[in-house]
């Protein structure tokens, strides 16, 4: 509950102040974004599960974000950036898929 | 979150029915665990949980904060600031060939225009080309009104001395003399006019006509009055037979007697 108010709060405050996005951060926060929404539907699912817990879930948020940006910086340095932030997209939505599904399966058993 | 007393009554349903093969290994651990989970925020140090509730509420407010920025800029005119460089050359190599494309589309489209513009100032010319023939051919057939300089000529013939080919003779005279438009009494005479005997006189195109005849004609009036009095000619043969002719000159004569159009039955134009 309090976790889904965090989130409003920092929508409306991403809405409010409407900064401009630091021309060296802009590739990478798309990226992060996907694999920090993996680790909250990853987070949802183990709550679900009866599992959840909080010192898990904020190290994998993190590292998911801290190792997706990693993977897409190193695929810029490598000159296939493109190519693996595909790569970084496709299998957190996977995650994300299977996370969801789980989720669904909870909710309405079906 | 707000579905926490949910998967106790979740659990016990799901488990019996197994349909979750990449769920089966927690469930098995499920049932020990889910109710020290439960309990497990009373038994822990409140200010652990307390913090740690903090920090998920930090990560998700920056998740938040950074889905809409994200959206933002997205959702911006200018979305290649954020490009990378070899994206950037082919999207310019791409506007590049799209100029071109462009380019060689408004030549054609340009000369396509060229094109309807001459073949319309060509059409204005064939058809103002076309009506002044029409024109021509109307006056010529008798099918329009006519009026011009030209004679008058009042012709009796008291004594029916007068045949079809005499009559005919005037037309033809002034036809000679370059008459362009001749009526003879109410007929307009056009190229299938014909003259024809009759016991009670003479008709002219099966209109009977008699003494005195007015004929008009468009032509240059001091000619066709000069082929008129020729010697030997229509003065003399009016004459000859106790009749009277007057000619008069006029600069505008009017004529409107007129002819049906003909429809050729047989005849077709070759060439068009």
């Amino acid at each position: 509950m309090i976790a889904a108010i965090a989130l409003v709060i920092g929508v409306i405050l991403g809405i409010v102040f409407r900064p401009t996005v630091p021309l060296w951060i802009e590739p990478y926060l798309p990226i992060a974004v996907v694999a920090a929404l993996d680790a909250v539907f990853g987070g949802i699912r183990a709550r679900l599960d009866g599992i959840f817990d909080a010192k898990v879930f904020v190290v994998s948020f993190i590292s998911n974000v801290l190792v997706a940006a990693l993977i897409v910086f190193m695929g810029d340095k490598l000159g296939v950036g493109g190519q693996l932030s595909t790569a970084v997209v496709v299998v957190l939505g996977i995650r994300i898929f299977g996370n969801a599904a789980a989720i669904r399966r909870h909710l309405f058993r079906a | 979150m707000t579905d926490e007393p949910r998967p106790p009554i979740d659990r016990p349903e799901q488990l019996p029915d197994e349909q979750l093969p990449d769920e089966q290994l927690p469930e098995e651990q499920l049932p020990d665990e889910q109710l020290p989970e439960e309990q497990l925020p009373a038994r822990r140090p409140r200010g652990l949980n307390r913090g740690a509730t903090v920090l998920i509420g930090i990560l998700l407010a920056a998740l938040g904060f950074g889905l809409a920025v994200q959206l933002q800029s997205n959702s911006k005119t200018d979305s290649l600031a954020g490009d990378r460089e070899d994206d950037l050359v082919r999207i310019l190599d791409d506007q590049n060939s799209r100029i071109e494309r462009l380019q060689s589309e408004l030549a054609d489209l340009q000369s396509a225009k060229q094109k309807l513009s001459d073949s319309r100032n060509g059409t204005a010319a064939a058809r103002s080309e076309a009506q002044r023939q029409a024109d021509a051919l109307a006056v010529l057939t008798g099918t329009a009104p006519a009026h011009g300089p030209g004679v008058v000529i009042q012709l009796s013939d008291p004594q029916h001395g007068l045949h079809a080919e005499d009559l005919l003779d005037v037309v033809e005279e002034l036809r000679g003399a370059g008459a362009e438009v001749i009526q003879f009494g109410p007929v307009r005479i056009g190229t299938s006019s014909a003259f024809t005997d009759q016991a009670d006189g003479v008709t002219l195109d099966s209109e009977a006509i008699g003494s005195p005849y007015t004929i008009k004609a468009i032509g240059d009036p001091s000619t066709l009055n000069t082929a008129l009095n020729i010697t030997g000619g229509v003065v003399n043969t009016v004459h000859s037979v106790g009749g009277d002719i007057t000619i008069q000159q006029s600069q505008s004569v009017s004529i409107t007697a007129l002819r049906d159009n003909p429809t050729p039955k047989y005849a077709t134009p070759v060439g068009k």
